[in-house]
């Protein structure tokens, strides 16, 4: 097996993918043919501009003046107090420009669009972050921007879908299927097919066909490598464990990879139960799926005994996906990571929780892995140490939250 | 031989062009699949495409994609499909029967099982639309052992190299998509599908088929004078969808729109 990316010695089964984007059985590229070609294009531009020191450099540059990195560690010390165990770190990913981890990847991607030529940007979005964080870029980039959307999720994400289009991207409604987020992914395929000459597809989580996974994950992996770096630096020492939240998963993949090889720390990705495991009405593939095929990458599932993709649930329409990127299901097997599911209520609790003792509203999303940390806390003595991904800030969740309180706002 | 190389070998010593329709499994429900494949060979067609319903037909547009709905909606699956497979093969043994659909159904019952079921059925070719060469060593392998044809799509934007690649995977004949875009879309550059046919050719003697955009007789001709197979799937998925709910409808619609290709394709 051969690496793209560089990698710490000593655990080279962490180093994929390998040539053809395998992280052992899982990743791949299972499309038709008529996407082959732009993948292929993709693919050696992607590998040209990350060894580009000048690509490189204007990345850096975006990611300290628009974006506002390094974001900060920040010791949750009272919320750490009332757990009475372990001490917990946030990495405020809330902080960056629009609100969420996603503007990291949508910078790097839309650096490489331009410098490929194209001059029309797509994208899917769930609960619009990773549409908004696109449309933002765009904007500043003068490039025309459509993005697809579930009209279940349009509805639901009303907030949103007005950012974007005050951005000047057209947002397209997706009536097919679910009419949610993989809808999304499937419409945006097809535009890619359709428009493939002058068209940038910008997937925003760490899933889709070789080099997707790869490339985004790379794009993303500048949060573990500031926190790794910010908790030397603040403790002295690497945190006994890291806890984020896994819908595609890309927030996740940021945070563990540059983690992965210092075995002491200890790694969970938290999945959405929704209504709880046992109802079968959850978000959690990599805790209740299997291995299967979807959006050009095998990975675990959420399917019916046929082989058809099932609906998902969870309050955190961020988490609504019924599939996982591929790297997560390698490290899920090879028992690198732990893979747990936070239900809706347990996931609301740690909102109002972080909300009320540190006076930081996080995402629904990120919520889970606060809820998943709060467990894993009591479990561990106050010398002990927890990194949560806090990957996103909780404004577009106001309303929801507040309908679910029985608050009409 | 298989049925598909016998099919062509007959299809060229009569210098005609093959006209293989598609309809998707089950739509608009699953008891008008069987007499439907019957009545499309009565009216001309050569092979049949047999659709397998799929909840995420990513490569496919909106026409094929309700179609795919309407039989999930009976639950249809890919156990289901071979069935109606094996219902055909009853009265004729003669007319190929390809499946056409995405990977995870087949991957959910398991490659060696599917390659065994599908032979038993009397399935001759298989397209799995979203499994390249590169990721299908193993159930092509399975496939060849069913003595069933394993069909690549080729594109627009494929290159030589690759060309040279899905022409050596392929058996059967192999399937050129004649535009960018999914199944479906509009419109049909015969000259350019004339260059990409020929060279297709420099890599293969396979027959080639040619479809997306063929949508009458007139379309279907202008293909037809190069290609050695002709594919029509969304205007008779859009009938299918039009005459829901009426088996004699359907069948008549479907049977007149083929009749009309048929006499035009033979006319080149």
């Amino acid at each position: 097996m051969s690496n793209s990316t560089d990698s710490p010695a000593g655990a080279p089964e962490f180093a994929g993918p390998d040539d053809a984007g395998h992280f052992g059985p899982y990743g791949g590229r299972f499309v038709a043919e008529t996407l082959m070609a732009a993948l292929d294009e993709l693919r050696a531009a992607y590998e040209k501009y990350l060894k580009d020191p000048e690509f490189l450099a204007e990345l850096d540059a975006d990611l300290a003046h628009y974006v506002g990195r390094p974001s900060p560690v920040y010791h949750a010390k009272r919320w750490s107090r009332e757990l009475g165990g372990a001490q917990i770190y946030l990495k405020r990913e809330d902080l960056n420009h629009t609100g969420a981890h996603k503007v990291n990847n949508c910078i790097g991607q839309a650096l490489l669009a331009q410098r490929m030529g194209k001059t029309r940007i797509i994208a899917e979005t769930g609960a619009g972050q990773h549409g908004v964080a696109t449309a933002t870029v765009a904007a500043r980039m003068g490039l025309e921007c459509i993005v697809y959307m579930g009209s279940t999720d349009i509805e639901r994400q009303k907030l949103n879908v007005y950012r974007m289009r005050l951005l000047g991207a057209q947002v397209v409604a997706v009536e097919s299927g679910s009419k949610t987020l993989k809808d999304a992914l499937n419409e945006a395929m097809r535009d890619w097919v359709t428009n493939i000459d002058n068209t940038f597809y910008i997937i925003g989580t760490v899933a889709g066909p070789h080099p997707y996974p790869a490339m985004v994950r790379d794009f993303q992996t500048v949060i573990g490598r500031e926190a790794r770096a910010q908790m030397l630096d603040m403790t002295g020492r690497l945190p006994d464990a890291l806890v984020a939240c896994v819908g595609g998963g890309s927030n996740a993949i940021g945070l563990f990879h540059p983690f992965l090889n210092d075995t002491d720390v200890a790694i969970y990705g938290v999945e959405a139960a929704g209504d709880g495991l046992e109802t079968g009405h959850h978000a959690a593939p990599l805790c209740a799926g299997q291995p299967g095929v979807l959006h050009g990458n095998r990975t675990y599932l959420m399917e019916d005994k046929d082989g058809q993709i099932i609906e998902t649930h969870s309050v955190s329409a961020g988490l609504d996906y019924p599939g996982v990127g591929p790297e997560h299901a390698w490290l899920k097997d090879t028992g690198r990571a732990n893979y747990v599911a936070i239900d809706d209520q347990e996931a609301l609790s740690a909102f109002h929780s972080l909300t009320q003792i540190e006076g930081i509203i996080p995402a629904l999303e990120s919520s889970h892995a606060l809820a998943y940390a709060d467990k894993l806390a009591r479990t561990l003595t106050p010398e002990q140490s927890i990194l949560v991904n806090l990957s996103g800030r909780g404004d577009k969740d106001i309303h929801t939250v507040a309908e679910l309180d029985g608050l009409k706002i | 031989m298989s049925r598909i190389e016998a099919c062509f070998e007959k299809l060229r010593s009569d210098d005609r062009c093959a006209l293989i329709p598609f309809v998707t499994a089950g739509d608009s429900d699953p008891t008008i699949t069987v007499p439907l494949m019957h009545e499309m060979v009565a009216a001309g067609a050569n092979i049949i495409e047999l659709g397998v319903p799929f909840s995420d037909p990513m490569a496919d547009g909106p026409v094929i994609q309700r179609a795919s709905e309407r039989a999930l909606a009976y639950h249809v699956s890919l156990t289901d499909v071979m069935g109606m497979v094996a219902e055909f093969r009853q009265s004729d043994n003669d007319t190929p029967v390809i499946l056409m659909g995405y990977l995870n159904p087949i991957e959910v019952m398991g490659y060696a099982k599917f390659a065994q079921a599908a032979q038993v059925a009397g399935v001759d070719g298989v397209l799995t639309v979203d499994l390249p060469p590169e990721e299908g060593a193993e159930l092509m392998s399975l496939l060849s052992d069913a003595e069933i044809d394993p069909i690549f799509l080729i594109a627009p934007t494929t290159e030589d190299a690759r060309i040279e690649t899905l022409c050596t995977h392929g058996r059967g004949f192999v399937y050129y998509v004649s535009l960018k875009g999914v199944t479906g879309a509009a419109s049909l550059d015969v000259e350019a599908v004339s260059e990409k046919v020929d060279q297709i050719r420099t890599h293969t003697s396979l027959p080639v088929g040619v479809g997306f955009g063929i949508k009458d007789g007139e379309s279907a001709a202008r293909v037809a004078a190069v290609a050695d197979a002709v594919v029509v799937g969304s205007v008779i998925v859009n009938l299918v969808e039009a005459c829901a709910g009426s088996m004699d409808k359907t069948l008549d619609q479907v049977a007149a729109l083929l009749r009309d290709i048929r006499t035009a394709i033979d006319a080149v």
